[in-house]
């Protein structure tokens, strides 16, 4: 009976390894953690507005709830509310999909849940993101004058080119920055970090909470352990 | 219900009485009662494998009262909203922003259809390893077998609900799968999709067929399962018959009344399964892209095919048999041995009373050859899991191919190996845990 168990347990173990085996080919760069962060989230959030809200929609999350993040009502409405004069609205865009279809060859993602759909084995969505945003180089071939080791043949330009300035691949297929930008590698670094939090934050903006309150409920079940299983005992002790 | 009610209790149930003797004169509630939970005789040593039977019931409920909750928010919708979403996909994510509580009932059915499977694996193990399905409990076993078939074709309806990239093309690809079936196949598939392709009439039938049509059948079932093993009671990891040997009373002397001693027991796994549920829910929702696909945060979009489309993992060993039948075998097409042997795969295990010839049902008293061939089938029913959650290539599709054979020789040399094996005796009564 032991040696079965072992044998299966080994069975299982092993099983991952397949998996493994399988492996991923993309190398993805650790994107920073922001999601305790609330000044970078409200930097990665005005950068969002700014850059990527006139095409890309994120139509799931509501304006208000930007509150979260311990912004006030009137912040939102000053600062960050430009495609609709509703707080209670969701970051919907005015841009038609069929138009845009035409202009880019595919319509701009909703990016809600970007960051939760671009998880794989490689890595976290943010870290998809983070290395993205970060992987864009000049390219004659295409349309737009720019393509994208992340992400090959991308229809996006690169639109934060004049923050991070114009990459171009080395002849050993690697990133080099020819023309800098407004900001420092570092700099840049740190805002498409915060731009990537605030994708994350959107993807599950209960996730924080999710993960304290799970806590308190393992805390009940715990103590609801012990009193069932002293239950158990007290019924069962004159059982043989 | 208090004393005061069952001290007073006549059963002709002429005298005047409290609420409970009112009913009981008018329904079968203390028969039922009696039948089922108190004067339910069980054998005493059930250990750790028994757990999963109340666990699968506690699932279902929960699934059932979670699902009436979606069900409230849901929209089986195809249609594309103002920002070019599906209306379906949409209404999932209203659910775990906009309405309260909304990301838990949402996670808790999501985590639940998994552990419901993982619950009724080990459920199924339970009876391979102590010969649960043997007579008198072949009945039993075939309701069980009834209740699994009917669970997969629930789960398989409902992924395809949140009417994500891999909802859509999970649902394009098992449906496409019975077109391969002759003569009817591809009516068949044409009725099941409604439409050419998988669409917004795919998606509310299968709505329908997962709110009602399955979770009525398998409450019927699970009622018909638990009648059946009430009327010849349970086995136990001994595997031999607890009412063989009874006391004056009548009672078995190996068994206990159900309630209280197994219902407190039985609580006891409740809390733990609860924690394992928490900390999936509350911590790893997506469990690794195991439970909820990450591709599937995609909304369903019938122009772009995913670059790998594999199914849950609850389906993948019988994936991956499918998969590995790649050779055209006299005249009949690969693709049809692939979906003879893989639906023969899950109703194979309905003839294991018939197929098993020891004269010992548990594991305890079997041969070196059983145990043997359990070890080896379900390390290749783990192996086939495995390799349907990756990518085919031709090295794995041998290995699948390999596994495959394994599975199916399991049971077609059972009647074989089964009685060549060298048993132990059984004990008169039954042993420790």
């Amino acid at each position: 009976m032991k040696k079965l168990f072992l044998a299966l347990l080994s069975a299982t173990l092993l099983a991952p390894l397949l998996v493994h085996a399988a492996g991923a080919d993309l190398r993805l760069d650790k994107a920073p953690d922001r999601s305790r962060n609330y000044a970078a989230l409200q930097n990665g959030a005005k950068v969002f507005v700014n850059y990527c809200l006139n095409c890309h929609s994120a139509s799931y999350y509501r304006y208000n709830r930007l509150t979260d993040l311990g912004l006030t009502e009137g912040q939102i409405k000053d600062n960050l509310l430009f495609t609709s004069d509703k707080i209670g609205e969701p970051m919907t865009i005015a841009m038609r999909r069929a138009e845009a279809k035409e202009w880019f060859g595919v319509p701009p993602p909703d990016l809600t849940l970007i960051a939760r759909a671009r998880t794989s084995g490689s890595g976290s969505g943010a870290d998809w993101l983070y290395t993205y945003l970060r992987s864009y180089h000049r390219d004659d071939a295409r349309p737009s004058g720019w393509n994208n080791l992340v992400f090959p043949n991308v229809g996006m330009p690169h639109v934060l080119w004049e923050l991070q300035g114009e990459q171009v691949l080395s002849s050993d297929h690697k990133l080099v920055l020819a023309k800098p930008g407004a900001m420092q590698p570092a700099e840049f670094d740190s805002m498409v970090a915060d731009l990537v939090g605030f994708l994350n934050y959107i993807g599950e903006p209960m996730a924080n909470f999710r993960k304290e309150l799970g806590v308190f409920v393992l805390i009940f079940l715990f103590i609801l352990f012990i009193f069932s299983y002293a239950l158990k005992r007290e019924y069962w002790k004159d059982i043989h | 219900m208090g004393a005061a009610n069952t001290d007073k209790y006549k059963s002709d149930g002429t005298a005047a009485g409290g609420l409970l003797e009112w009913v009981d004169a008018r329904f079968p509630l203390l028969s039922l009662w009696n039948d089922h939970l108190a004067k339910y005789y069980a054998p005493k040593n059930f250990n750790f494998w028994y757990y999963f039977g109340s666990l699968a019931m506690l699932v279902l409920g929960l699934q059932i009262i979670t699902g009436i909750f979606l069900t409230m928010h849901y929209k089986p919708d195809a249609s594309l909203n103002a920002s070019g979403i599906p209306a379906a996909f949409a209404s999932v994510e209203y659910i775990m922003r906009d309405v309260p509580w909304g990301w838990l009932i949402r996670y808790m059915h999501s985590t639940g259809a998994s552990l419901f499977f993982v619950i009724i694996y080990l459920h199924m193990f339970r009876g391979m390893l102590y010969g649960s399905y043997r007579k008198p409990r072949e009945l039993i076993w075939i309701f069980g077998m009834l209740i699994y078939l009917c669970l997969m074709a629930e789960a398989f309806l409902g992924y395809l609900l949140p009417w994500g990239q891999l909802s859509y093309w999970g649902a394009q690809v098992i449906v496409n799968m019975f077109t391969a079936i002759p003569v009817i196949g591809p009516d068949f598939a044409l009725m099941l999709r409604g439409d050419y392709v998988v669409s917004d009439a795919t998606l509310n039938r299968f709505f329908a067929l997962h709110v009602i049509a399955i979770p009525l059948a398998l409450i019927g079932l699970v009622a018909a399962h638990i009648m059946a093993l009430h009327e010849v009671g349970s086995n136990n990891p001994d595997g031999i018959e607890i009412k063989k040997k009874k006391g004056p009373d009548g009672i078995p002397l190996d068994g206990i009344p159900f309630h209280p001693y197994y219902s407190v027991k039985d609580l006891v796994g409740v809390v733990v399964f609860l924690m394992v549920f928490a900390v999936i829910i509350f911590f790893m929702p997506e469990a690794g892209g195991f439970f909820l696909e990450y591709n599937n945060f995609f909304p369903a979009d019938p122009l772009v095919t995913p670059p790998h489309i594999a199914p849950l993992w609850y389906f993948s060993p019988y994936y991956s048999i499918l998969r590995a039948n790649t050779v055209n075998f006299f005249w009949i097409d690969a693709k049809l041995w692939g979906v003879i042997f893989m639906g023969l795969g899950t109703v194979i295990f309905a003839f294991l009373p018939w197929l098993d010839r020891s004269p010992v049902k548990s594991i305890r008293y079997r041969g070196p050859l059983f145990k043997g061939a359990l070890v080896i089938f379900v390390a290749c029913f783990l192996i086939l899991g495995v390799l349907g959650t990756l990518p085919a290539t031709p090295g794995l599709t041998v290995i699948a191919q390999v596994c495959s054979i394994l599975y199916f020789a399991f049971f077609l040399l059972m009647p074989i190996y089964t009685s060549l094996d060298k048993c132990k005796a059984e004990p008169e009564r039954v042993t420790g845990k």
